[in-house]
């Protein structure tokens, strides 16, 4: 998550002060990411410092922000850049799972099952919460709630097909269950993962 | 008492070499009002347990009970009756008739079973106003969309106060926003003391019902219900 820019992006509809800036930040966001503002103020020096906002002091030495010609280019830019898959970091399912495998069918098994239980129950409750936003208007929680909907909905997608891929190779001639085939045949090799966020 | 009983069914197709165990031993119980969803991988039974919980199909063992009543116990013209005046289908497919309009199609149920013309329209008007389509009442099904085809099925399969919606993949074959508004049709249903029984391919749609089940291989394997609370989802360590 890119706080420079986000508060760059809020600096663009109108002049701010940095308490407000953390406010509009995480009312956008649903409180989903809360800011301290020492972290906001930190990066609002850098932005000044960077030529990519200003500020003014008022009478009492509070500073009003606002985003400069260069911080609407480089707002510009971000919007303009797709977001890399490399800092997505939630990888830790996949890597369990591969761990996983170490330890047998039934372990996997079960890893994939009680996963699964607990993406669904958020997927219910992001459901309902999208209810609510809908009906109190808030376009932007809404679309926030979303983007969690669909990472769940592939994650649990990824979880059907470890456990269809896992059905399939334990169905093949020869092959022996349990754990003791890692005794004979070595660690059982992982498929790759497929290349999304999980 | 539970609108839907299905209680320890087992369904066997063929015999001998090609004996195939569709159903194993399934218990579903659906209170009036009540959304709930099947899962589970293509051949696990989710589109036999709806065929029998909507009668369109006996189980070898077993019982279905529709407000009580084992529809076994009941002969060929009481089971029509019954199940006319009570489930209504949803499928993939909208199944209107391209030459009634959208009202007429919704209000076709009713005349079929006995409620005069003008009467069956007006109620069907009444539906799709509640449902915020009175404006696409008197077109015809070629100038609707998907999603709003899907929704006037929907109307004409719970109109007349049927009190179990069955759907089979009614979102497959819709864009995800056309999806959501069917979704958001069948929960208000729900809400307005239907019960559902969705069978669906896409957790994202599962997730609207109150119960999620798994199948796997006939049997079930899971059951989801909500447990954690939105804190817990979003704020790990703050709830």
């Amino acid at each position: 998550m890119s706080v420079r820019h986000s508060l760059l992006a809020i600096l663009d509809a109108g002049p701010m002060h940095g308490y407000g800036l953390k406010t509009e930040f995480e009312a956008a966001t649903g409180d989903v990411w809360p800011l301290n503002v020492g972290q906001v103020y930190t990066t609002l020096g850098r932005l000044e410092r960077d030529g990519l906002a200003t500020s003014v002091a008022d009478a009492e030495g509070q500073r009003t922000y606002a985003i400069t010609e260069a911080g609407r280019a480089e707002l510009r830019q971000w919007f303009g850049t797709p977001v890399s898959r490399e800092v997505v970091p939630r990888q830790e399912l996949a890597i369990k799972l591969v761990m996983a495998m170490r330890s047998g069918p039934e372990v996997v098994s079960e890893v994939v099952q009680r996963q699964r239980i607990a993406t669904v129950r958020s997927l219910q409750e992001f459901t309902r919460m999208k209810a609510t936003a809908e009906a109190d208007g808030g376009l932007a929680w809404l679309l926030m709630l979303d983007a969690f909907v669909f990472q769940a909905e592939s994650e649990a997608r990824w979880l059907d097909l470890c456990e269809a891929r896992l059905a399939a190779r334990q169905a093949e001639p020869g092959h022996r269950t349990g754990s003791g085939d890692r005794a004979t045949a070595g660690p059982v090799q992982p498929e790759p993962l497929p290349e999304r966020s999980i | 008492m539970a609108i839907l009983e299905v209680d320890r069914a087992c369904k066997v197709f063929g015999s001998g070499e090609v004996r195939v165990t569709a159903l194993d031993d399934v218990s579903l119980s659906v209170e009036p009002g009540e959304f709930v969803a099947i899962m589970g991988p293509s051949g696990s039974g989710k589109s036999t347990l709806l065929h029998l919980a909507g009668g369109l199909d006996q189980p070898t063992s077993g019982r279905v009970l529709l407000g009580g009543r084992d529809l076994a116990s009941l002969n060929a013209a009481s089971l029509a009756h019954v199940l006319r005046r009570q489930i209504g289908f949803v499928f993939q497919s909208f199944n209107l008739l391209g030459s009634l309009t959208a009202a007429e199609n919704i209000a076709l149920p009713l005349e079929l079973d006995g409620v005069r013309p003008r009467k069956a329209m007006a109620a069907a008007r009444s539906l799709l106003e509640s449902i915020g389509l009175l404006a696409v009442a008197d077109r015809f099904p070629g100038g609707l969309s998907g999603g709003e085809q899907q929704r006037v099925a929907i109307a004409r399969a719970v109109i007349g106060g049927r009190s179990l919606l069955l759907a089979d993949e009614p979102t497959g074959a819709l864009d995800s926003l056309s999806g959501e508004l069917v979704m958001t049709l069948l929960t208000q249903r729900c809400a307005a003391g239907c019960a559902v029984v969705l069978v669906t391919h896409d957790v994202r749609h599962a997730a609207w019902a109150d119960r999620v089940v798994f199948l796997r291989d006939g049997r079930l394997a899971d059951e989801v219900m909500p447990q954690a609370g939105p804190e817990g989802l979003l704020y790990p360590g703050r709830a």
